[in-house]
């Protein structure tokens, strides 16, 4: 419900307004059906020897979502149907990147170091910078919540997870 | 009575230690899952898939369908403290539910909203019973057209009883539809839309696309509200429960309505939310102290409540039948039997008896189970709640890393799983809805292959969807669904327009 807090009540300026997001990524999704449709025509769209060709069926569904998002650009620029409501404002910004940005670092540090330890780094570093906790604390929870997970994982269900490219925990021999 | 032999063997396939066992730890991960924002049925469902791997098809089903009852109680718990919807279709629980818990009746509102979800789920269980044998028995008579209209009927409901812009359901639909042509074709062997990178050959995996849509878009969207759970504390003793259960009986006009109300929304891809909603309001309309809604009414909690439930069990109707699930939840399901080499639809009443009988009585003991676990361990799962957003929010995001992870084994996949975060953050502010996205995603290759087939066999003819009555009758109910938003506009020109009073609350999903 993207209309339910005026800028008023958050008291914080809007960065942008429902309309306009609504036109952009609509626009987005027109190139994305376009792309579908031209790759399906390049793929055979039409009735080859044996039956329909491969891009006969996403030809008509590229087609449709480029349709329709001519029709969300229509409703969201005319007058009677955009809404004005706040898309997002500077403080809700705020706190949706510190959610976001530290998740795609977390995301990259799995690539190095592997399920486990990224975890406890990750959820420990949130509850110190964003919770304000006492470190001794975050850790002992974050090593907690990732020995919970990995007794789950790799001991009972005997699924493997993701060890990183350094493989910091080969001493334990998973 | 073929049925009922058939349920007793069933009773027997499920009656199991093991079974047993794995059904309570089913309810408790499912309540747990309904607890916690940014975990729901279906993401929930999607990120412990991957565990069952290993069990017997039956065991693993029995848990998961346990994590799916589960979760429909669990969002009971925080709509009626907390007046915090955990899952959409407890919206219309908060309205009557929170109020009376600020009265102090908190034990009273969650025995009667946990008695209604056993009510609603276990009527709708007995309509799978008895219908879905003859359902299937119907289907096996089905061709590709047939399989075709039928899908074209699921997607096509979306838009005529979906809330919200026809076009942005259009996109959604279109959208899941493009993803899942991504990789390989699989008539003709042909890579479609990989754009010559070789990972996109295994194309988008829908349980990715749940866990991120829903998990980590509603991570986002509770961050954005600066979160802090102020709750009501229950406290549930077997005094309150009983002397709530003695009052529920007077309500039993409710509880049928609504049940029916939430078995045909089940069926039809409507869903629990709308079928909520629906049931609210004709309870309000029905009832003696309908003009007392809102303020603290037990009738306002069971009406919506057992909507719900019975909708959510009976969307498993047409996914055991036909093959076609009638949520996001049913859908997770049925990607699991695909994964577990079980094929759903007709045949599976044929050749899986065991398993699909297992799965029907697992529905009744599972929702049993169910209404024990969560009467007594209430206050348990409200002290969850009050555990800090800042610790809750990095676990469960780690939780759905994990989750993306583990499904095939591949780093790109958690990458793709933020990506789809950002867009279910986007999609849900923009009113975009989710539900026929997933679907699609889901369906996409199989609505495509019966598109094909029905299209082989005629030479390209699209007169084959009116070859016959059956299919010709289906294709119509399809296209009348389709053409729906014209249809309600061209109506309210000739009478007056019929205000929808809960419009403005009713979330679009």
């Amino acid at each position: 419900m993207s209309n339910q807090q005026t800028p008023e009540e958050s008291g914080s300026p809007v960065l942008v307004r429902n309309c306009r997001v609504d036109t952009v990524v609509a626009a987005i999704l027109f190139i994305i059906g376009a792309v579908v449709v031209v790759e399906a025509r390049r793929l055979g769209a039409g009735w080859t020897t044996d039956g329909p060709g491969a891009g006969y069926f996403p030809f008509y569904i590229g087609l449709i979502l480029s349709i329709s998002a001519l029709g969300v650009i229509y409703q969201s620029l005319g007058a009677k149907t955009r809404d004005d409501g706040a898309f997002v404002d500077r403080v809700q910004m705020g706190r949706v990147l510190s959610v976001l940005l530290p998740a795609m670092v977390y995301v990259l540090a799995i690539w190095f170091l592997g399920l486990y330890v990224a975890s406890a780094l990750y959820i420990a570093l949130f509850m110190i910078i964003l919770g304000k906790y006492p470190r001794q604390k975050s850790g002992v929870v974050s090593v907690i919540v990732v020995a919970v997970f990995f007794m789950m994982f790799e001991v009972w269900f005997k699924v493997p997870l993701y060890k990183g490219t350094l493989e910091p925990l080969r001493f334990l021999g998973y | 009575m073929e049925e009922i032999g058939s349920l007793m063997q069933g009773f027997a396939v499920v009656l199991t230690p093991v079974n047993i066992g794995l059904m309570f730890v089913g309810i408790i991960l499912g309540v747990l899952i309904g607890v916690l924002p940014g975990l729901g049925g279906a993401n929930g469902v999607a990120i412990l898939l991957p565990l069952t791997f290993p069990m017997s098809p039956t065991s693993a089903i029995v848990m998961l369908s346990c994590i799916y009852w589960g979760a429909l109680f669990g969002g009971a718990i925080t709509s009626i403290l907390f007046n915090i919807p955990g899952e959409p279709w407890s919206v219309a629980t908060t309205f009557d539910g929170y109020p009376m818990a600020q009265q102090g009746h908190a034990g009273q509102a969650l025995t009667a909203a946990f008695t209604s979800s056993f009510i609603g789920a276990f009527v709708a269980v007995l309509m799978i019973t008895f219908t879905a044998p003859l359902v299937a028995k119907f289907a096996l008579k089905f061709g590709a057209p047939e399989f075709f209209a039928v899908y074209l009927l699921t997607f096509c409901s979306f838009v005529g009883m979906g809330k919200g812009s026809p076009f942005k359901i259009l996109i959604s639909m279109t959208l899941g539809f493009a993803l899942a042509a991504v990789g390989m074709d699989t008539v003709t062997g042909q890579l479609r839309l990989t754009f010559g990178q070789t990972e996109l050959m295994r194309g988008f995996d829908f349980l990715i696309a749940v866990i991120g849509l829903f998990g980590i878009g509603e991570i986002l969207l509770s961050m954005e509200e600066g979160l802090k759970f102020q709750g009501k504390s229950a406290r549930i003793n077997a005094k309150v429960v009983w002397e709530t259960w003695k009052t529920l009986p007077k309500y039993w006009a409710t509880s049928i309505r609504s049940s029916l109300v939430g078995i045909w929304m089940g069926i039809t891809p409507g869903g629990a939310t709308p079928a909520s909603f629906m049931s609210y309001g004709l309870a309000k309309k029905f009832s003696k102290n309908g003009a007392k809604f809102g303020t603290g009414e037990i009738e306002g909690v069971i009406a919506p409540e057992t909507a719900a439930h019975a909708a959510g069990t009976s969307a498993l109707l047409p996914m055991l039948a036909l093959g076609i699930p009638g949520s996001p939840t049913a859908a997770v399901l049925l990607g699991g039997l695909l994964i577990w080499g079980l094929q759903p639809g007709p045949l599976l009443f044929v050749e899986q008896k065991d398993f699909v009988w297992g799965l029907i009585a697992s529905m009744y003991l599972g929702n049993l189970v169910g209404l024990i676990v969560v009467l007594t361990t209430v206050p348990l799962f409200a002290s969850i709640l009050r555990i800090p957003f800042s610790i809750i929010a990095p676990v469960i995001i780690v939780i759905c890393a994990i989750g993306a992870y583990t499904v095939h084994s591949a780093m790109l996949d958690i990458w793709f799983m933020l990506g789809f975060g950002i867009v279910g953050y986007v999609f849900k502010k923009l009113d975009y809805p989710l539900a026929p996205l997933v679907l699609a995603l889901v369906l996409g290759d199989k609505a495509e292959d019966s598109f094909r087939q029905a299209m082989l066999a005629s030479q390209g003819e699209l007169s084959i969807m009116w070859s016959n009555a059956l299919v010709g009758s289906i294709t119509m109910l399809a296209l009348l669904m389709l053409c729906w938003p014209l249809i309600a506009k061209a109506l309210q020109v000739i009478r007056a327009p019929k205000a929808d009073e809960f419009a403005a609350q009713r979330p679009v999903d």
